[in-house]
């Protein structure tokens, strides 16, 4: 009788691994599952930022120029660098779930704890950033003060991007404590090539994160800077 | 006699014949295939109800020539529909370039509207029969909606930009006047008439009331209280663009953009002088927001649209070529 | 003739203890869980329908003050979109039959289940707050400046409630959608799946890519609200109109969430109840689909008069045209299944005649609506209401009713008395046109929605409503009285009393925790009944 695919009726020593769940035959259909739900949360990441995108897209249209001002308050050094770090973390995340899917538990360890370095970094610095948008009076809301008479319009401006970068930010957090819990299943030798899921799928959320940086960087920090560099 | 039946309100205005129209055709379709799937359901129930108790039934799966009959068939109506409502909409959405103009501002809960020539009124909107009226309006607070259901008009109010619905009355008499987007407590009580008279009898009551200015000359005494006229020189020597024939003309912006200078344009152009910041002019303009309200602004945009084109000169652009473009950003 | 008996062992009785229900894993308990959180929303806003039109009775606001009734309208919506109408068939039938009907032993995602129907008690538990300590009144649709800058109200616990419960929703989707593609038994292809799996395959799409539009909006509204930060304020250099955006990019795509499970359920039943296979099975297959992916791209038609170009309403005009199709394809294609087939006048087939004839009503009127003339005269007014109440109450909800009388007996292992249920089925449908049907001419004289007092005139339209409500009202208590007394008192169901194909079917009733002692292989279509030889139980 023809299966349907997913459905892998195969029985070997690891039929009944410890990780399988009771609704799931196989150890093949379990990681398929997982690695389908996961690219679905992640698409339902995307149209959460996409709410924050379109409010963008349309402000931008309308007030060009606060956009411009707004944008060059930002740090584009620091940004840049993040954006490096960022970058570098999702690296060593992807050297991660190789060295897990290939039999290595000491240097999945490694990465991921590197890669949770590099997440902390990045987070640190935008902790830096906030802080000086607090000492400057460039938090929207009750104390926002900003000279200049687009002032009402550079406050939209920094409320998507605080919205942006700090929904981010939120989601980086998450990460961090998801890598924690996979960086100690690592530690206690809980993967091995027939089983290494949770990795891969953190590593899966950990890139979404770091692309959704790679949007936010262009569309919040290089706002008309062809003409001005710090 | 259908008047007599409660099934639609009065017909009193030109359109309101039209959209009653296609609204009885969609009322018959919804009767004829509600009719018809009620009936076919009835009918097959109950000439194959099962006779005994081990009876199954016909061996059939689907039929494609049935299948894109009642695609086709229903999007056919359905474009039909389409066509025949965007036809009608365009006659709502387009006022006639006669159109007497009357202004509104709904805020929390009441109608003001301003006659051009100078009557205002609360709640209540006097007409003449036979002209066609174009409502201009704005919120001063939340969202509201003007809706005069024996019109067939409706349109949102909203704070911070115009709206606009027209019609033209047929019929003399009283006509509701409704809020129609919730705003609050008083929602349902932010309601009113529309009186609507024949030309004469309006006119009557046009000249009648206290003597009022007209909404463009309490534009003008505005004008130069707020010291407009300091910068907006009519011979464009002044800081800021010549306003004369200014409205309804295209400018050019600063920015490169061109707009047309409508009702909005001047607005906006009060409140945020830099957003659409004239090409060749400085950033110099102050706001005036927070010292005129939208009634005000009525009276400033009637004011601008009174003023002819100044001879020979073109309008709203820079006469002095010496003029820097100046950066953009403001000291 | 064998008279069944309950099954010694199965689902319900295998372990006590509220833990054992707090904790399940069991797809089954999960779904009984949400029957017993939605059923009390739906009385709960059910109460406030009563109130609102206790009011409506007469042109004055006399019952209430104006703030409450606002309120009462405010919360009847809110309670019964989010609470009520978008869980229950998904969260309660899709949760209990959708492993059953592949031949799984559970879904995917379990645990993720079982969180789900915490993260909703979770988000219902902020919203009753909302409403013990003072209700909110903006209407359920939340539009600004007003819910921003000029209510009084507890606008940020509802919102937080309704943001909090989308997440359930979400995972819901989550796990259907891998559930469906992973978990079908050997054998059952995809054109082998009952159309109830298409139905909550299609509204999960929507489930993933609707609700965290609505999730992002609340939670801008909520900062716009304490911090006026501009974004939807127009003092400040913000757009009311974005929040409208935003907040209809979810909330059309919303009410295919709530009526295409509906939809699943009348093709289950009219197979059944006809003993034929559903007429035009792919078509109906992809019209879900298509439902689901058109239902995306009509958002603005419920902003018509918020000030659009002409040529933008235009295109959501024709758009919301062409989302009407697929509906009215479903429709003929179940008036077609009953042709030729042998039909027995059960419970669950008169709900869903109920269901055909309002639901295209209601579906006929909404394209009243998509013409944009016509839609400019009665927008905002009852003629809106008596739409939708069209189609969510006598469609979905009848639909759900259809639902609930069908896996009854899976479900329990009890039948529930026949007489009394097409009894309730008849008070129902009677109830409710009486409630609804005088809106629609409401709506096309000009009154408008969301008042408290009107004029005079109204009045006897607005008797004969509230007159229905009542009957309506009534209708709903009777289910909920035999559904309990069948609990206990109700003849032991049988594996398959109504003779119905399906995996499920073949279980039996209650089911065995894990469902199949051994996965079913499938080797034909779903409805095969033509084929079969029925074997009366």
């Amino acid at each position: 009788m023809p299966a349907p695919p997913g459905a892998v009726h195969v029985h070997d020593a690891h039929a009944h691994h410890p990780a399988l769940q009771h609704q799931f035959e196989t150890m093949g259909q379990q990681l398929e599952s997982a690695t389908l739900g996961m690219w679905l949360f992640l698409v339902t990441e995307i149209m959460f930022f996409g709410g924050l995108f379109m409010a963008y897209l349309l402000y931008r249209v309308w007030y060009p120029v606060a956009w411009a001002e707004g944008s060059l308050e930002l740090d584009i050094l620091l940004g840049g660098v993040n954006t490096v770090v960022l970058i570098g973390s999702s690296l060593t995340m992807a050297l991660a779930v190789r060295a897990a899917q290939t039999g290595f538990p000491r240097a999945t360890v490694n990465y991921l704890l590197v890669t949770m370095a590099l997440g902390l970094t990045f987070l640190v610095i935008k902790g830096f950033e906030y802080a000086h948008k607090f000492e400057t009076g460039h938090v929207p809301g009750p104390n926002f003060h900003f000279e200049g008479p687009h002032a009402q319009q550079v406050e939209i401006f920094l409320s998507l991007y605080f919205a942006m970068t700090g929904l981010h930010a939120v989601h980086m957090v998450i990460g961090f404590g998801l890598l924690s819990v996979i960086a100690w299943m690592a530690y206690r030798r809980r993967f091995s090539p027939e089983w290494y899921a949770p990795v891969e799928m953190a590593g899966l959320y950990w890139h979404f994160v770091d692309i959704v940086w790679i949007f936010l960087f262009p569309l919040l920090y290089l706002v008309d800077r062809a003409h001005h560099f710090v | 006699m259908w008047s007599s039946l409660p099934l639609f309100p009065e017909q009193a205005s030109t359109l309101a014949h039209q959209v009653d129209n296609l609204y009885f055709f969609l009322v018959a379709l919804t009767a004829f295939f509600s009719t018809l799937i009620a009936v076919l359901v009835v009918v097959f129930a109950v000439k194959y109800r099962r006779t005994h108790a081990a009876q199954v039934g016909a061996p059939i799966t689907g039929s494609v020539p049935l299948e894109l009959m009642w695609s086709i068939i229903p999007f056919g109506i359905a474009m039909v529909i389409f066509a025949w409502s965007a036809n009608v909409y365009f006659n709502m959405a387009r006022p006639p370039d006669e159109s007497m103009e009357i202004y509104a501002v709904g805020k929390r809960w009441m109608w003001k509207f301003q006659h051009i020539g100078g009557r205002r009124e609360i709640n209540e909107l006097h007409v003449p029969i036979g002209r066609p009226v174009k409502v201009t309006m704005t919120s001063e607070d939340v969202i509201h909606d003007l809706y005069l259901p024996n019109f067939r008009v409706k349109a949102d109010v909203i704070p911070g930009r115009y709206s606009t619905i027209w019609f033209e009355a047929t019929k003399r008499g009283e006509y509701h006047l409704f809020c129609a987007e919730y705003c609050g407590t008083k929602h349902s009580a932010m309601i009113g008439r529309v009186v609507v008279m024949e030309p004469t009898e309006y006119q009557a009551w046009l000249s009648g009331g206290g003597g009022e200015m007209s909404l463009a000359a309490r534009g003008e005494r505005m004008f130069q209280e707020l010291a407009c006229h300091t910068c907006h020189l009519p011979d464009a020597s002044g800081r800021g663009p010549s306003l004369q024939g200014l409205f309804g003309s295209q400018v050019k912006l600063a920015d490169g953009r061109t707009v047309t200078a409508d009702e909005g344009y001047v607005r906006e152009s009060i409140l945020n002088p830099q957003a659409k910041l004239v090409a060749g002019y400085q950033p110099l303009m102050p706001t005036f927001q927070g010292l005129v309200n939208e009634e005000a602004l009525m009276g400033l945009i009637e004011y601008v649209k009174s003023l002819p084109p100044a001879a020979g000169a073109p309008t709203g652009t820079a006469p002095q070529p010496a003029t820097p473009q100046g950066e953009r950003k403001p000291q | 003739m064998t008279t069944p008996l309950l099954p010694r062992e199965h689902y319900l009785n295998i372990r006590y203890g509220i833990l054992s229900w707090l904790l399940t894993k069991d797809h089954k308990r999960i779904a009984l869980l949400y029957l017993i959180s939605v059923t009390a929303f739906f009385f709960l806003g059910g109460f406030f329908a009563v109130l609102i039109r206790l009011e409506l009775a007469t042109p004055a606001g006399d019952m209430v003050s104006s703030d409450t009734y606002n309120k009462l309208f405010t919360m009847h919506g809110v309670i019964m979109v989010f609470f009520f109408l978008i869980p229950s068939i998904p969260a309660v039938l899709g949760n209990f039959l959708i492993p059953m009907m592949i031949g799984a032993k559970d879904l995917a995602f379990p645990r993720l289940n079982l969180l789900s129907w915490y993260i909703y008690m979770l988000g219902g538990t902020f919203t009753m707050w909302a409403v013990i300590v003072g209700g909110v009144d903006t209407g359920w649709t939340f539009y600004t400046p007003y819910s921003t800058a000029a209510s009084n109200t507890n606008v940020v616990a509802t919102g937080l409630g309704v943001f909090i419960t989308g997440f359930s929703s979400i995972l819901t989707g989550l796990n259907f959608i891998v559930t469906i593609h992973r978990m079908r038994a050997p054998g059952l292809t995809w054109f082998r799946l009952p159309l109830f799996v298409w139905a909550h395959y299609a509204t999960s799409l929507i489930f993933i890519l609707g609700t965290p539009v609505i999730a992002i909006t609340v939670l801008l509204l909520a900062v716009e609200r304490g911090l006026h930060i501009g974004i939807f304020d127009p003092a400040l250099g913000g757009d009311p109109v974005l929040f409208q955006h935003l907040f209809w990019f979810y909330s059309h795509p919303a009410v295919y969430i709530m009526v295409l499970p509906s939809m699943g359920v009348v093709s289950e039943v009219v197979a059944c109840f006809s003993r034929k296979n559903i007429f035009g099975y792919s078509f109906v297959a992809f019209s879900s689909l298509a439902i689901a992916v058109f239902g995306f791209l009509v958002w603005a038609h419920h902003m018509f008069v918020a000030g659009m170009s002409v040529y933008a309403a235009m295109i959501f005009s024709f758009l919301s045209y062409a989302v009407a199709i697929p509906s009215a394809v479903k429709v003929f294609n179940w008036t077609a299944t009953l042709y030729k087939g042998s039909i027995s006048w059960q419970a669950p087939l008169l709900f869903v005649f109920g269901f055909l004839g309002l639901f295209t009503i209601g579906g006929m009127t909404g394209l009243f609506l998509a013409a944009l003339a016509i839609d400019v005269h009665v927008h905002d007014t009852y003629f809106i209401v008596a739409h939708f109440h069209y189609i969510m109450v006598g469609g979905a909800i009848m639909g759900y009713m259809a639902g609930l009388h069908f896996w009854w007996p899976k479900i329990t292992g009890r039948m529930y008395p026949e007489g009394w249920a097409k009894f309730s089925a008849l008070v129902i449908f009677i109830g409710f046109n009486l409630t609804f049907f005088p809106q629609f001419v409401l709506g096309y004289l000009g009154m408008p929605r969301r008042y408290h007092a009107y004029p005079e005139e109204f009045q006897v339209l607005n008797v004969m409503s509230s007159a229905g409500a009542s009957i309506l009202a009534v209708g709903y208590v009777i289910p909920m009285v035999y559904f309990l007394w069948s609990l206990r008192y109700g003849r032991a169901a049988g594996p398959n009393p109504w003779g119905a194909t399906g995996l499920e079917w073949t279980t039996q009733s209650p089911p065995l925790t894990e469902n199949f002692p051994m996965t079913p292989v499938v080797t034909e279509g779903a409805y095969e009944y033509s084929k079969r030889e029925m074997r009366v139980v």
